[in-house]
């Protein structure tokens, strides 16, 4: 498949006086890079290039009277495309930073790079925890949630429940183990058991058979760690061979708006699932949801919020280190609190962790919802050092 | 119990092997069809799957019309566009290498599933199963959900009618007798370049209808075409390019087979087709039921 990469760059304040010293090459670029055209391309996509992009028009279009430009290109989920990308950002095209980056093994490519070049890179949209783990870089963060996240915050609520017994569907690469393996731990921790799991390919149609595997595995929870299409196909099959009238109850580990949305009420009811952000939850994310929905015509999930928050954090720290050259800004990204609709006066851990609540949610039945989007009923909130390995214990070398 | 597999897992997987080999089969054999007749290696076919998906949910979405006029209208859809598709832009490469328009359907698929995705996204649309069809029966061995029961069903109707339609009408030995020899064909009155407009428009309203049956299992979806196309000209190459009731066997067998290797080992559930399609292209280039060439 030839597709070409489409780069489409945005000039957001065409006119900046760029002799903003302490700014290199006269403006601030930042690089959206994630999937546009696959299975993420609802969790991210092009969404969080226009969530980005409102950050820096919010913020004035300016930093230290230098121009703000974002712009953006498709990895298509291959490690190897978003590493040609990030390098040619890097080197010719003057830009201070990448952002999104969807998909765990991408994530991981593109941080490698950063850190190898001294650029800042800020993930939302991969889940793995090796990024603040044993990957972790000292110019490198993660927004938004990760694999201990959902592992706590749905693992945490259906065992509390009483779903001890636990079947896995698993996503056949590294962020499905890795969603697995976080999940097990967790479950066991709580004294409940794994009765095992059956891995099916990325990109899989058909669940029927592994979901009858899991049914007559006699588990109380079948915890889908895969995500985007892969669930929702998953969610709508086993409500066909009636796994949840059965009485076993499904985790939908990583889940958010834009899929429930996609698989309609009617088969998502009763889900619970977690997300570090809900548009309808207060009067500020309700605001902010809106003027999303006004641009896009559809309502923000975790990913788009979380990029917007990363994004103006970013423009942030260039303001208080007063350039944007990467080691200060680094250092001020590590000092600020974070303090936006987004996160409350949450703090970046030495490992690069976004420390901010997750909240767990209940998707509502059909005839809870009120309006369009209105989705999820907020069950309860996990406090940040909870929901985040402690730096300390988190495998990242730059943590003393 | 059968290497460690309780036997009603078994029987379940065999069920489920054949539910998805009916969609196998109702796909292949509309390629079949479109190959046997045109020479035309229908790339295009996933998308006009997807079509047929597309065309039941917008037909719900705006019109307000529901599942069954849609298994009527949503073939006929896709089914008309294709035709005239063919009659503007794939006619015209009849003459040339099969490459141009394999290339040529190709890009279509693109164009198309490009479209789809950029107005809705690609996290799929829903579409509900139809009421009369909803829950299942309990078999004791496994639940079948009733919609399941009726795709099989549906797909068996399908395959039995068009081989009927092609092998024992009229219009049908005009379709075998065109692939045969068209000039002969032709001098005896009968409008060839029709004929083809018409089967590729069949060939592409049996992928509609694929498509609209399986809107209520799958997420409607622009991607649900290419995960599945590939899988599809495996089973088209196993069974003899251009062969109709090659397609149909063997659309059901590696169905049933892929049901097992879920059973067995998972992980290679997405490649035991082409291991398949590997040995019999050593053993019998030709396929299974295809005409030594």
């Amino acid at each position: 498949m030839m597709r070409s990469a489409i780069a489409v760059a945005v000039l957001i304040a065409g006119t900046g006086s760029a002799s903003a010293a302490e700014i290199s090459d006269g403006k601030v670029k930042i690089g959206i890079l994630n999937d546009q055209s696959g299975v993420y391309a609802d969790f991210g996509g092009k969404w969080s290039f226009e969530a980005a992009k409102m950050a820096a028009e919010d913020f004035g279009g300016k930093v230290l009277g230098a121009p703000i430009e974002v712009i953006t290109a498709d990895h298509q989920n291959k490690p190897d495309i978003a590493s040609n990308i990030a390098r040619q950002w890097y080197d010719r095209e003057q830009v201070d930073s990448i952002m999104e980056l969807t998909t765990s093994s991408v994530a991981l490519a593109v941080q490698g790079i950063s850190k190898e070049k001294k650029k800042i890179d800020l993930v939302t949209g991969a889940a793995t925890a090796e990024l603040t783990g044993k990957q972790c870089s000292p110019y490198g963060f993660h927004w938004a949630y990760d694999t201990h996240a959902l592992a706590v915050g749905t693992g945490g609520a259906l065992v509390s429940q009483g779903g001890d017994n636990w079947y896995f569907l698993t996503a056949d690469y590294a962020f499905g183990y890795s969603l697995e393996e976080q999940t097990s731990k967790f479950v066991k921790s709580k004294g409940g058991k794994v009765l095992g799991s059956v891995r099916h390919p990325l990109s899989n149609t058909d669940y029927s058979s592994f979901l009858l595997q899991a049914q007559s595995s006699g588990a109380e929870v079948i915890g889908l760690a895969n995500a985007g299409l892969d669930t929702s196909n998953a969610i709508k099959q086993a409500a066909e061979f009636g796994i949840v009238a059965g009485g076993q109850r499904l985790a939908a580990l990583l889940f958010t708006l834009a899929e429930v949305h996609g698989l309609g009420l009617e088969s998502a009811q009763g889900l619970t699932l977690t997300e570090s952000f809900y548009w309808n939850r207060d009067d500020k994310s309700r605001e902010f949801g809106r003027r999303f929905f006004e641009r896009t015509g559809r309502m923000p999930n975790m990913i788009h919020a979380g990029t917007y928050s990363g994004v103006l954090q970013y423009l942030k720290a260039i303001e208080k280190a007063g350039t944007d050259a990467t080691e200060p800004v680094a250092k001020a990204m590590h000092e600020m609190p974070v303090d936006d609709f987004f996160a409350n006066g949450a703090r970046v851990g030495a490992n690069g962790r976004l420390i901010s609540d997750v909240y767990l949610m209940e998707v509502k039945k059909p005839d809870e919802s009120k309006e369009p989007w209105d989705y999820y009923k907020v069950l309860a909130t996990v406090p940040g050092a909870e929901a985040y390995l402690d730096p300390a214990e988190s495998g990242c070398e730059l943590v003393k | 119990m059968i290497f460690d597999i309780p036997i009603q897992a078994f029987l379940g997987q065999l069920l489920i092997g054949l539910i998805n080999g009916s969609f196998y089969a109702m796909l292949s054999l509309g390629l079949a069809i479109i190959f046997g007749l045109l020479r035309v290696i229908n790339f295009a076919h996933g998308a006009q799957y997807m079509m047929g998906a597309f065309a039941g949910y917008l037909l719900l979405a705006t019109f307000g019309i529901g599942y069954w006029p849609a298994l009527i209208l949503a073939p006929l859809i896709v089914g008309l566009a294709s035709a005239v598709i063919e009659r503007l832009m794939l006619s015209r490469l009849y003459n040339l290498d099969h490459l141009y328009g394999l290339l040529f359907t190709f890009g279509l698929a693109l164009v198309i599933e490009g479209t789809f995705r950029y107005y809705y996204g690609s996290s799929g649309q829903p579409y509900a199963v139809p009421s009369a069809l909803a829950g299942g029966y309990n078999l004791g061995f496994m639940f079948l959900p009733k919609y399941r029961g009726w795709v099989v069903l549906a797909s068996l109707l399908v395959c039995l009618g068009t081989w009927l339609l092609i092998e024992k009408t009229k219009l049908g030995s005009y379709l075998r007798a065109a692939t045969e020899n068209p000039t002969l064909v032709r001098a005896f009155g009968i409008n060839v370049p029709l004929l083809l407009t018409f089967t590729y428009g069949l060939g592409a309203g049996l992928a509609g209808l694929a498509g609209i049956l399986a809107a209520p299992v799958y997420q409607v979806s622009p991607l649900m075409g290419s995960n599945l196309i590939i899988v599809v000209f495996a089973v088209v190459v196993v069974g003899g390019m251009g062969s109709i009731l090659g397609a149909v066997i063997t659309g059901y067998l590696l169905g049933l087979l892929e049901g097992l290797t879920k059973v067995f080992y998972p992980e290679a559930s997405n490649i035991v087709i082409f291991v398949v399609m590997a040995i019999v292209l050593l053993i019998r280039p030709a396929g299974l039921m295809g005409k030594e060439a």
